[in-house]
């Protein structure tokens, strides 16, 4: 068979096997970086190739975030319960991101056949993890404000701000402790395999009750403390409450430096535990053959 | 040894890798001893369920042995996976890997991303590769539209981003109709030969393409190998006799009167082919001759002089690699297995068995 030899076959950046599998920690920390871009890229573009998002993920939870303002209207109660909801409705993009898009996407990239290709490749597969979030967080950031910005508006939400730096370094700490959650699960969930769907599932909804999505979580009592020692959703979106609106009195909720300080702690942890159970599951897979066959 | 310069490409020493599974582990690999030189293209070759991608899976690093040592260019694939990472590549048939909503280029530049690419290099290669896997009408068409064909030769585009010393390819031309195969194959032939040092290792069950294109190949059924050699040497070993194909013009007195000259074990009319009589002698006499070797040729064709014939065509028959397989196994590619054991083997699972598709679209 006549073989055409391309110039772009020819041309190598290395002279030996050898000199190609040793990189500098220059070299790797520069491929974990690309890496990064790389995985993200998908879902920024996503963002422009379908905009039919827009109905989806934004008019649709709009709706919902609009049928719990007028029922505070009508029971009257103090307008930081409006402001509350519009907080809880632009969060939800980030937890409906971190649970289908996160925790449950390892296992869907498994089951396309991109998951070996991640493990076959020379990056550390933490990259992938942490690109994945980058772009979720571009993905739900758009939404989220997009909420935000929209009830506000129409609603007339009026934001009674004190502490502007600590309320910005929640908003990063709780996305930071979401995100880090995210990838933990999606450790784990790809390990469960197929009980992954109806585990995310589980996760939505009960969540949104715990974490006082549309009300105050300090309502809960010991769950809503509970639900604030375990869950960032909760305790960012406590702390953001109190910090947007100060005129709100006590909620029976930590302060929010202390609720600043869980999430820090959170943050530490999940990240930590992502880290290690993605190499725990990494070897785990190789030995049981879960990374690559997909009945497994 | 780490990645030694004097090392094999690939060197395999009693690899077996068992599944776990119910109601009984299922062996995919029962000692599999094997070395690849640098820059040889070879060939695993054996029916579904043979352990051919348990194999890949192993030397890939994505897979552990049950027992065995494996290595690539020296480097172990149980504890020096990112080195080999850097210096390996893979593409299987079938792939449906990346997400469907990017353009054919943007998904071979998130995967040189993976690779440690530049961001501008990495267009560029993907540039370059495009244009040489014949890609370029395509390249800003959504892979979700992308023919069987021509996603796969997205995929080895996707294979050859990081220039890899050793390219593993599994079953690369499964599916695809012959023209696209064939171009497949031409770009495995072209890449290969462009470096020296470039190896290959290709897994198939279509017996033509393992003899087309590997220098060597290894049979393997059953997570065994039966036999290694090059495609000719392979045959020689159920070729015992010389067998001819011989087309006449006349013969008196049939392939009998060959078969008694010296050398010549048996001639017989050839199945299916129209035989000529004294009453329509427009009709070729045709005869499968079997000699104890080549030299009985000679005498053989002296002889038929004084038959009266004369020759039209005469063809050495080779036995294909599929006899070869017969010969060692005891049945063909595609006949069932004897033991029970079930055909669908630990290579051979079907994507997406799992079920559930992501609601956002995988991205």
């Amino acid at each position: 068979m006549a073989a055409p030899v391309l110039p772009v076959f020819v041309g190598r950046p290395t002279a030996s096997p050898q000199e190609a599998a040793n990189w500098t920690p220059r070299q790797v920390a520069a491929n974990n970086l690309r890496s990064i871009v790389g995985r993200a890229y998908p879902r920024v573009r996503g963002l422009t190739r379908e905009p039919s998002w827009l109905v989806f993920q934004m008019a649709l939870p709009f709706l919902t975030t609009s049928s719990f303002v007028f029922v505070y209207r009508a029971l009257d109660a103090p307008p930081a319960y409006i402001g509350f909801v519009v907080i809880g409705g632009a969060m939800t993009a980030f937890w409906l991101n971190v649970v289908w898009m996160m925790a449950a996407q390892l296992y869907w990239e498994k089951d396309q056949g991109n998951l070996e290709l991640y493990f076959a490749a020379p990056m550390n597969v933490m990259s992938v993890l942490v690109g994945m979030a980058v772009g979720g967080l571009v993905m739900s950031s758009t939404r989220a404000i997009s909420i935000l910005v929209i009830a506000t508006f129409v609603f007339g939400v009026s934001f009674s701000i004190s502490q502007w730096f600590l309320l910005v370094a929640v908003f990063i700490l709780t996305l930071a402790a979401l995100y880090g959650l995210g990838m933990m699960l999606a450790s784990l969930f790809v390990m469960w395999g197929r009980e992954a769907f109806h585990l995310t599932q589980l996760m939505t909804e009960p969540v949104y009750f715990v974490s006082g999505l549309n009300f105050p979580v300090g309502r809960l009592g010991f769950i809503g403390a509970l639900a604030i020692a375990l869950i960032p959703l909760a305790v960012g979106l406590d702390a953001m409450r109190q910090l947007a609106f100060v005129s709100t009195g006590p909620t029976g909720t930590p302060d929010p430096a202390t609720e600043t300080l869980i999430l820090v702690a959170m943050t530490a942890i999940f990240i930590g535990l992502a880290r290690f159970l993605l190499q725990s599951m990494e070897e785990r897979a190789r030995r049981e053959g879960r990374l690559t066959v997909r009945w497994r | 040894m780490s990645g030694s310069i004097q090392a094999p490409a690939i060197d395999a020493r009693g690899i077996t890798r068992v599944y776990k599974a119910r109601p009984a582990d299922v062996t995919a690999l029962a000692g599999i001893d094997l070395e690849v030189a640098p820059g040889e293209f070879f060939g695993l070759l054996g029916p579904n369920g043979a352990g051919k991608t348990t194999l890949i899976k192993i030397l890939t690093t994505l897979l552990l042995p049950s027992s065995g040592t494996a290595r690539i260019f020296g480097f172990d694939v149980a504890t020096e996976t990112k080195k080999i990472r850097r210096i390996m590549n893979m593409v299987a048939g079938g792939e449906q890997s990346g997400y469907g909503i990017l353009e054919a280029r943007e998904q071979l530049w998130m995967f040189s991303q993976f690779y440690g690419l530049g961001a501008r290099e990495g267009w560029r290669r993907v540039d370059e590769l495009i244009d040489a896997v014949g890609l370029g009408e395509q390249r800003n068409q959504r892979v979700s539209t992308l023919s069987t064909g021509q996603r796969q030769k997205m995929n080895f585009a996707r294979g050859l981003l990081n220039d890899p010393w050793v390219f593993f390819l599994d079953e690369p031309t499964l599916g695809l109709d012959v023209s696209a195969a064939r171009s497949v194959r031409e770009l495995m032939i072209g890449w290969r030969a462009a470096v020296p040092g470039r190896t290959v290792l290709l897994t198939t069950h279509y017996m033509a393409e393992a003899d087309e294109l590997c220098e060597r190949i290894a049979i393997v059924d059953r997570g065994r190998i039966l036999a290694i050699g090059s495609p000719a040497e392979l045959k020689r070993r159920v070729q015992r006799e010389s067998i001819f194909r011989l087309e006449l013009d006349r013969l008196a007195g049939g392939p009998a009167s060959l078969a008694r000259l010296p050398g010549v074990e048996s001639a017989v009319a050839a199945a299916g082919a129209a035989q000529g009589t004294e009453a329509d002698p427009r009709q070729t006499v045709v005869v499968n001759l079997v000699l104890h070797d080549d030299a009985a040729l000679a005498g053989v064709v002296a002889a038929l002089d004084g038959l009266g014939a004369h020759i039209v065509a005469l063809a050495k028959s080779e036995p294909s690699l599929e006899d070869v397989f017969v010969e060692l196994v005891g049945r063909g590619f595609d006949d069932e297995g004897e033991s029970g054991r079930p055909d669908r083997g630990a290579d051979a699972i079907e994507p997406h068995e799992a079920g559930q598709q992501d609601p956002e679209g995988s991205l």
